[in-house]
């Protein structure tokens, strides 16, 4: 057994978290967020990757886009190289679904900015 | 040919289009913001990551998707844009000169303005790392801007000097785009960027972070940076002999601070606060040349643009009561100074008649503190104090003082830190 120091990244408060890392008990957050993702640091850590991807016929080049929710963690240089595949065709609007279901993790790749 | 509107913006980033719309929903309804980009939005269209708007809308957006919304409101109103253009002055009888492509030159005059026109970085220049002229040494949000606007990515090796956010989230900007960062640089023995910031972009890609260290030599003799030499510091943040690190990089980026963009600001001769280096404000966000106001990072550099909306709101309102002619007018009743561990406070003074229930005073500390007491005295006497857990120079700290209690205050509030004894 041992306590897992950490800084909790959901908001910028930045909490300072103490993890057990069998019982899963969460101390020091000041919100059920903090004591989910010190839960989920522990068994599962995942992040929201935010990134662009290759756009044709808009004022810019690049589209900018994020997982709808977080993805596990070890996968994110492996969502880069399916996202250095994609090119988008403008008109795209906020929200819409670039990548469906990116490397089967059943979260989608969405663009943030109208284009 | 002179023009003519109720209220001019100056700056269509966050803090604009928050003071337009803020304007609009009180009642003005000619308004004229001005952005010298092709698109509104501001430097929000390149901060691609996420974090944004977590107090402001209770969710995590992309600066692109929080700009979008504002950019959305504001097409529901009657807000008149122009982009593409940029203001060249503004005088003290509210004059607005201006030139763009279409219109040519142009006098634009308003009855208020408000003025958000953000902050710009420090260079190279400004803090005179010594060592050869390459290319390769370019500003964090320089890169940002190539990287994640135009499409280029800008080095493959990488050394970034200073630990503020746009450094960290550069940092792993390029490292998910396939560079290799060798090492983030800080001068300071701590970090001015946010907690989560070095947990999530430096840690999850275990790049090393030196504190009290700085970059004393950059390499590069045939036109690119070759190398850069590491070098720790003393207390007195002086080079120590002996101590330098030598990495191969082609490209060294610069977080090392952001400072108000107030050319415009100057010239018109507006009160400039030293320690801002922003206008001097009123509670109002009022400067002080009367109708003109200012609001979000022109003012002071904020952490997060949350809080630069809740301020521009407030300059928009203001303004807005300006035009009507119902604002607070006249000099201040009160003035506020900086006590022990205070950098900053924003605003500077305070009309009482100016103030609703409360006015929110922000203000950063000059140290890192466990935790400390705030205390807000006037005449000798103490009429608040706030507790806070975990002070540092890097955020921005936030109290309210009643009206009750600045009625009890006089002539000058200091507003002072006192750390809790570990």
């Amino acid at each position: 057994m041992a306590i897992r120091k950490m800084i909790c990244i959901t908001c910028p408060r930045g909490c300072h978290l103490e993890v057990d890392d069998e019982t899963l008990q969460v101390r020091g957050n000041t919100c059920p967020k903090g004591e989910e993702y010190g839960r989920n640091e522990v068994t599962d850590p995942r992040r929201v990757l935010t990134s662009t991807v290759r756009i044709e016929g808009a004022a810019h080049c690049r589209l900018p886009v994020k997982t709808a929710a977080p993805i596990p963690k070890p996968l994110l240089l492996k969502a880069m190289d399916a996202l250095a595949e994609v090119t988008v065709k403008a008109p795209v609007r906020v929200g819409e679904v670039v990548i469906r279901d990116l490397l089967g993790t059943g979260v989608d790749l969405v663009a943030t900015k109208e284009m | 040919m002179t023009e003519y509107h109720d209220l001019i913006v100056i700056g269509g980033g966050p803090a604009g289009l928050a003071a337009a719309c803020a304007a609009w929903e009180k009642g003005v309804k000619d308004i004229l913001i001005i952005e010298r980009d092709k698109e509104l939005g501001g430097i929000l269209n390149q901060c691609i990551h996420n974090g944004f708007g977590l107090t402001y809308f209770k969710e995590e957006l992309t600066g692109p998707e929080y700009a979008g919304r504002f950019i959305k409101m504001l097409f529901d109103t009657g807000v008149k844009v122009r982009t593409d253009t940029m203001v060249l002055s503004i005088t003290e009888n509210k004059e607005v000169h201006a030139v763009n492509n279409f219109d040519g030159y142009m006098v634009l005059r308003a009855k208020a303005i408000v003025l958000t026109m953000g902050c710009r970085e420090r260079t190279r220049g400004a803090i005179g790392i010594p060592g050869d002229r390459p290319a390769g040494v370019l500003t964090a949000g320089a890169a940002q801007r190539y990287m994640n606007i135009e499409g280029y990515m800008v080095g493959k090796r990488v050394v970034i000097l200073g630990s503020g956010d746009i450094g960290l989230i550069m940092a792993r900007r390029m490292t998910l785009e396939g560079a290799k960062v060798l090492a983030c640089v800080e001068l300071m023995p701590y970090s001015n960027g946010l907690n989560r910031n070095i947990v999530q972009c430096l840690n999850d890609f275990d790049i090393p972070l030196y504190l009290a260290h700085t970059i004393t030599d950059i390499v590069g003799k045939h036109g690119r940076v070759e190398k850069v030499v590491v070098s720790a510091v003393d207390e007195n943040r002086r080079p120590v002999p002996g101590t330098e690190m030598e990495f191969d990089c082609d490209t060294v980026l610069l977080s090392v601070g952001l400072i108000p963009e107030n050319e415009l600001s100057r010239n018109a001769g507006i009160e400039i606060d030293r320690r801002t280096s922003g206008p001097v404000v009123f509670e109002n966000m009022e400067t002080s040349i009367p109708g003109v106001f200012a609001a979000g990072n022109v003012v002071h550099v904020h952490d997060l643009v949350d809080f630069v909306t809740g301020e521009s709101q407030r300059a928009g309102r203001a303004a807005a009561d300006y035009i009507a002619g119902s604002s607070a007018a006249g000099g201040a009743d009160l003035e506020l100074a900086n006590g022990e561990h205070v950098n900053y406070t924003v605003p500077q003074k305070i009309r009482l008649a100016g103030v609703d229930k409360a006015a929110g005073v922000f203000f950063r500390v000059n140290k890192v503190m466990a935790a400390g007491t705030v205390r807000v005295m006037s005449g000798g006497v103490q009429i608040a104090a706030f507790k806070r857990q975990h002070m540092a120079p890097g955020e921005m700290e936030q109290i309210q003082l009643p009206r009750a209690l600045l009625e009890k205050a006089q002539g000058t509030v200091t507003i002072s830190v006192e750390e809790a004894n570990a």
